[in-house]
């Protein structure tokens, strides 16, 4: 990924800087995504828009930096999935993460929010129990979100890096699974970030891992990339097992910091 | 952006005018220890020559106008402008988006002529947009242009620097503009270029300040005192207010939107515990960022404050809730989109910003 990176970027800059293009044109003729399928799936057969997997993602994001995804897998056995790929086919780093899951996850609901750097499909691969893969892809239009600044207010930034919050919501009807938000304060700084009072770019440091628990099962394992917005924002689903459980969560950044939350989960409403 | 052009020669600057688009490519050459802002560059001279010819070769070869100086080029028809009060003029950019038609001419742009010298308060979304307010100043005045102030970060608002080079003012911003600027020029450039086109962006490079307001400073034009107040995040992380006393006006840059939907691109809480305490400034008038170029004070903030308050309290609701981010950005503020001009440009995004601030309560 970091090779795919540093070439990427100098091919956009070269590319802008030599045809006055925008980066999105002058590397439009290529299909990133036979690369990718070969790169992250050794082109294993991939089952396309089969209903298995259903994408949310606006058709034009307001606001590149933060563009919300939501991923629903639906149907017996599979509903619970071996694995969530997002990947963004014109990104620096095209795969946004990847989500294991565990015993401890529900029927899979994942919302999350990614950087979109260029006019691009957005796509979402979910492997199977069985070792099939599926697959949901949307078109977005946004660009510049990996470059964008992380976020509005530089100062509150640094001052609250590493504070997690958990929300819970109260169990839809007839459901069997909980709901809860995962936010971190990280600027999950891309590395693509130019400061241009010293010439030297913002050096990358964003979320690595992350892992959900409840009590000691595994809800879902993720290995994150820059291409998750400033302050990652997860909505998952779990399942509860009975009185005085708790929620933890262990996340990782490219400096080696560990953070690190638990939760009680809640008998009902909203956090 | 380039901070040591701001202290280099003129000659040298105006001989070489790459375009922005090329500072990405150009970024590793011209790595420099610049030691803080408004102080010259440690260049040494082959640093200097090798990063102009660099740049030279590159223009050229990427076909831009290597220009030869601000004087060249097509005829500067000077900026439309009002006198609001005695000596405070003020240019009423158009309720638009950067567009090649309007030149990036969108933001209301001042001055202020005192005994000795003149202030320039923001200058514009271009360079042509700069050089044709110069042409203004200099119909009405022949005095120096000795401080050109920005409001804030926004390309709208000091795109135009670069037309006041020559005249070798202080650049004066807010603390926190200079880091908020280079975490954001090669985006704003890039973007610029491409919503303005070659023609109308020609010319436009970004000038760092190379004066930073604290908390509060006072400029003496001669005889006429402007006082700068740096305000907490609000608008923007580097909201600049100017009061002139003579007059009692106040110029509010983008803290104070009217008829143009207020653009949120710092912290809505902060925003509307700003407006409270500006309410009770004591002005005769004010100059909104956007708007006409007078108005009455307070009253006009009234219908922004209500707008900051709907998003606020829509959005509130709906992460009480548990609703998601992106049922927000299409059903909240709704309520509002017959009182504000480019609303559908501006809300969707307004409320995706306010609730990313909002959901951490």
């Amino acid at each position: 990924m970091t090779e795919r990176l540093s070439r990427r970027s100098v091919l956009g800059f070269v590319g802008a800087a030599l045809s006055s293009l925008p980066i999105t044109q002058a590397l439009a003729e290529d299909d990133p995504w036979l690369g990718l399928h070969q790169d992250v799936f050794g082109n294993r057969p991939i089952a396309e828009e089969d209903g298995l997997v259903t994408l949310e993602a606006p058709v034009r994001a307001e606001d590149a930096a933060l563009v919300p995804l939501t991923v629903r897998v639906s149907g017996g056995d599979a509903s619970r999935p071996r694995s969530l790929t997002l990947l963004i086919d014109r990104n620096p780093a095209p795969v946004v993460a990847t989500f294991s899951f565990g015993e401890g996850a529900g029927e899979v609901v994942l919302a999350t929010r990614v950087r979109v750097d260029a006019y691009s499909n957005v796509r979402a691969v979910v492997e199977t129990q069985a070792g099939s893969l599926h697959m949901a892809t949307r078109y977005v239009k946004a660009s510049g979100g990996c470059s964008a600044p992380a976020l509005k207010d530089s100062e509150l930034a640094e001052a609250e890096l590493g504070k997690m919050r958990l929300r819970q919501f109260a169990a839809a009807p007839g459901s069997t699974s909980r709901e809860a938000q995962l936010m971190i304060r990280h600027p999950n700084h891309s590395g693509l970030q130019m400061n241009q009072l010293t010439g030297y770019y913002i050096p990358a440091k964003f979320i690595t891992d992350l892992e959900v628990r409840r009590g000691a099962a595994l809800v879902f394992r993720m290995e994150g990339g820059i291409s998750l917005s400033a302050d990652p924002n997860i909505r998952f689903t779990f399942r509860p097992a009975g009185a005085d459980e708790v929620l933890t969560a262990v996340a990782k950044d490219t400096d080696g910091r560990v953070l690190r939350g638990s939760w009680p989960v809640k008998s009902g409403d909203d956090s | 952006m380039r901070i040591a052009a701001i202290s280099f020669p003129a000659t040298r600057r105006a001989m070489v005018d790459p375009g922005p688009q090329l500072r990405p490519a150009v970024g590793a050459k011209l790595r420099r220890p610049v030691a803080r802002l408004g102080r010259p560059p440690h260049w040494t001279r082959r640093q200097a020559l090798s990063g102009t010819l660099h740049w030279l070769a590159l223009a050229a070869s990427a076909g831009f106008a290597v220009r030869a100086g601000a004087q060249d080029g097509p005829p500067v028809v000077p900026l439309e402008v009002t006198e609001i009060a005695s000596g405070v003029f003020v240019h009423q950019g158009a309720y638009a988006l950067f567009a090649p038609s309007n030149r990036g001419d969108v933001a209301n742009l001042s001055f202020v002529v005192g005994r000795d010298a003149v202030a320039v308060i923001d200058t514009g979304g271009s360079f042509a947009v700069g050089q044709a307010l110069r042409a203004a100043i200099r119909a009405v005045t022949d005095k120096p242009i000795r401080h050109v102030i920005n409001t804030h970060m926004h390309p709208d608002h000091l795109f135009g620097n670069a037309a006041f080079a020559e005249d070798r003012p202080d650049f004066i911003g807010h603390h926190k503009l200079a880091q908020a600027l280079a975490a954001r020029a090669d985006r704003y450039l890039a973007v610029n270029a491409q919503l303005l086109g070659s023609e109308a962006f020609a010319g436009t490079r970004l000038i760092a300040p190379t004066r930073a307001v604290h908390d509060r400073a006072v400029i003496d034009l001669g005889g006429r005192e402007l006082i700068l107040e740096a305000q907490p995040t609000a608008h923007t992380d580097n909201d600049l207010t100017v009061h002139d006393t003579a007059t009692g006006t106040l110029f509010l840059g983008d803290l104070l939107f009217m008829r143009h939907i207020p653009a949120l691109d710092g912290s809505i809480r902060g925003w509307l515990a700003l407006i409270d305490r500006l309410e009770r400034v004591d002005a005769k008038r004010v100059v909104p960022g956007h708007g006409p170029p007078i108005a009455a004070w307070p009253e006009p903030m009234q219908p922004q404050k209500r707008y900051l308050e709907t998003i606020s309290a829509e959005v509130r609701r709906m992460i009480k809730e548990g609703r998601s981010i992106a049922e927000a950005a299409t059903t909240v503020g709704l309520s509002e989109k017959d009182a504000w001009l480019l609303f559908d440009a501006f809300n969707a995004r307004n409320v995706t910003a306010a609730f990313a601030e909002l959901e951490w309560e």
